[in-house]
């Protein structure tokens, strides 16, 4: 007995010596995902990726909450990196809302996201070790980064959903003495990290695994539209929180950290040296932070303005820029709320780099794009 | 006795306010960004009527413009104004206006002039009221062989609104699955239960 399968879910037969094989959507650690590839020996000779497996219609949900209610969910798609994913929509609603920031809330809001940053590229770094079959890489990471989430802990009084950003401010002020605990932590962390290079970055196993392999030109970087650190290590020197900064960054030396090689391994290494400028740029956050102050407006109720209008930021997440466009019609939910992530404008590339690579080096390709699956599902 | 003595100044002040306000009002809407207005200057010299500047704002341009020559504002503005990537596809549906929006947020890494820009450009599609994705007449050219990036963001538009994009090389399904049979989930009236 043969059951018809809805088209999609059944594999394709192209020849005899082309073999169509899924890969996912079981979850290692990494999120849903299922990559229909096509190989020919060892090699790939087509790739398909089928995201999709976490879709929650995030988007829909939040035409039907008013602008405070939106901020729980909307950070779902990127738990461990809660607060930049956020970022983007709280300051659109904070431009249509017509609300101007204490300056502390900013410096306690850039702190907050720079530790968030170093928190989501800690459990990069660590599924792409155990990835790569790299034990020590998945342990010391998972380790390291819970010296952060403390921190954030103590901040926001949540380990990982924070929801601590809203339009306005941010939603409590910082507890005593954390300016000195973050010092610290964050001195510790960053002495901690440069000893990856030993295992990890300087290792010949990892280099012979990644190096040459899915291979991006900066020219494709740039017509894909791809963002974050798979466009900087392809060589376009491009950073938002540099390009366009928001809140407090123009204040604040940010160092762009560019790579030319394209391939998996500046890939792979652009995250880890993004983790040190954040220790750089947290370290200066606190030195030029007002000590006392206030960290949240008020509220107003509606949209200050009349009619249909509209709003597009975008900030640097942990995976690259991330946009928000909101619309709204001057009523108290908005009319529509478009997260533009950086996760899938990265899938595009996909099918591109692994085109004529070998089967075993795609768990390094895939990974080293720096995609969450959740995210780019919404 | 003090509400009544505190009153009449109360009203006296806003008397006094008045007179300024619109002297202040006046400059504001003149006070355009030049860099943007030249941005949009350009694409009003080059195509007159067929375009329609819907603000001009700090570091955004938006440009909104019929289905019949969205392809070609495209190509100009990749050509001439040197923008290379679309950051962002949304759709967003006006039932009331029996139409759908399709908004491209298109930005530039190789101009350094134009890192900080957004350029918005906005058309629209017909809507109808029971959808048969890809063969009504919710239908729009397609920019992929303008933008590249467009490629998945097109395919996530025609299945959460069901625009179909005509010369789209690929227009599976992405997100949903394979065998979904019910409205474009995001249409507005596609209702979540129970709100």
């Amino acid at each position: 007995m043969t059951v018809e399968l809805p088209p999609g879910l059944a594999l394709q037969k192209v020849d005899e010596r082309i073999m169509t094989l899924n890969v996912g959507p079981q979850h290692p650690g990494s999120g849903h995902m299922r990559i229909i590839v096509q190989i020919d020996g060892d090699y790939i000779v087509a790739c398909d990726p089928d995201p999709g497996y976490v879709h929650r219609g995030e988007e829909k949900m939040a035409e039907y909450r008013n602008y405070i209610t939106n901020i729980p969910h909307l950070e779902r798609p990127v738990i461990h990196d809660s607060c930049n994913v956020l970022y983007p929509y709280v300051l659109g609603a904070e431009e249509l809302l017509g609300i101007e920031v204490p300056e502390r809330a900013k410096y306690v809001r850039v702190i907050a996201s720079e530790l968030n940053r170093c928190i989501y590229i800690m459990y990069w770094l660590a599924i792409y070790g155990i990835f790569l079959g790299h034990s020590t890489m998945f342990m010391w990471p998972a380790g390291d980064r819970e010296l952060l989430i403390d921190l954030m802990e103590k901040m926001t009084g949540a380990r990982v959903t924070h929801a601590h950003f809203v339009p306005g401010g941010v939603r409590n002020d910082l507890p005593p003495n954390f300016e000195d605990v973050c010092l610290r932590q964050v001195n510790y962390f960053e002495k901690r990290i440069k000893e990856y290079a030993a295992v990890f970055y300087d290792n010949p196993i990892l280099i012979s695994r990644t190096r040459d392999t899915g291979i991006l030109s900066r020219q494709d970087a740039i017509r894909y539209g791809t963002t974050g650190s798979v466009l900087r290590a392809s060589g376009v020197d491009y950073d938002l929180r540099v390009k366009e900064p928001y809140d407090v960054y123009d204040e604040l030396d940010v160092h762009t950290n560019v790579m030319k090689e394209g391939d998996s391994y500046a890939r792979s290494r652009i995250p880890w040296l993004d983790m040190m400028e954040s220790c750089n740029i947290i370290r200066q956050a606190l030195q030029k932070m007002p000590k006392s102050g206030s960290v949240r407006v008020k509220l107003k109720p509606n949209p200050k303005t009349k009619g249909l209008e509209s709003v597009y930021k975008r900030v640097e997440s942990g995976r690259g820029s991330l946009g928000c466009y909101i619309v709204s019609d001057a009523k108290t939910e908005p009319y529509r709320v478009k997260l533009s992530v950086p996760s899938f404008r990265n899938l595009i590339a996909l099918p591109n780099l692994l085109r004529g690579e070998k089967l075993g080096n795609m768990p390094s390709v895939y990974w080293s794009l720096n995609y969450w699956p959740v995210e780019a599902d919404r | 006795m003090s509400t009544e003595t505190e009153n009449p100044p109360a009203d006296a002040k806003p008397k006094t306010q008045t007179p300024p306000k619109p002297a202040a009002k006046k400059p504001a809407p003149v006070e355009l960004p030049a860099f943007e207005k030249s941005i949009s200057d350009k694409i009003v010299e080059k195509f007159g009527d067929k375009v329609e500047v819907g603000f001009v704002k700090e570091d955004r341009v938006r440009i909104n413009v019929g289905r019949e020559s969205v392809h070609d504002v495209a190509e100009f503005i990749r050509d001439g104004l040197n923008y290379d990537h679309v950051e962002s596809v949304s759709g967003v549906d006006y039932p009331q206006d029996n139409e759908i929006e399709v908004v491209y947020h298109i930005g530039s890494y190789t101009d350094s002039s134009l890192a900080r820009q957004i350029l918005v450009l906005a058309t629209r599609a017909p809507r109808e009221t029971h959808p048969i994705p890809g063969n009504d007449a919710t239908k729009l050219p397609t920019l992929r062989d303008v933008f590249y990036s467009v490629e998945f963001h097109e395919r996530e538009v025609f299945e959460m609104f069901g625009v179909f994009f005509e010369g789209h090389p690929d227009n599976r399904r992405l997100l949903l699955p394979e065998d979904w049979a019910d409205l474009p989930p995001l249409r507005k009236d596609f209702a979540i239960k129970g709100r």
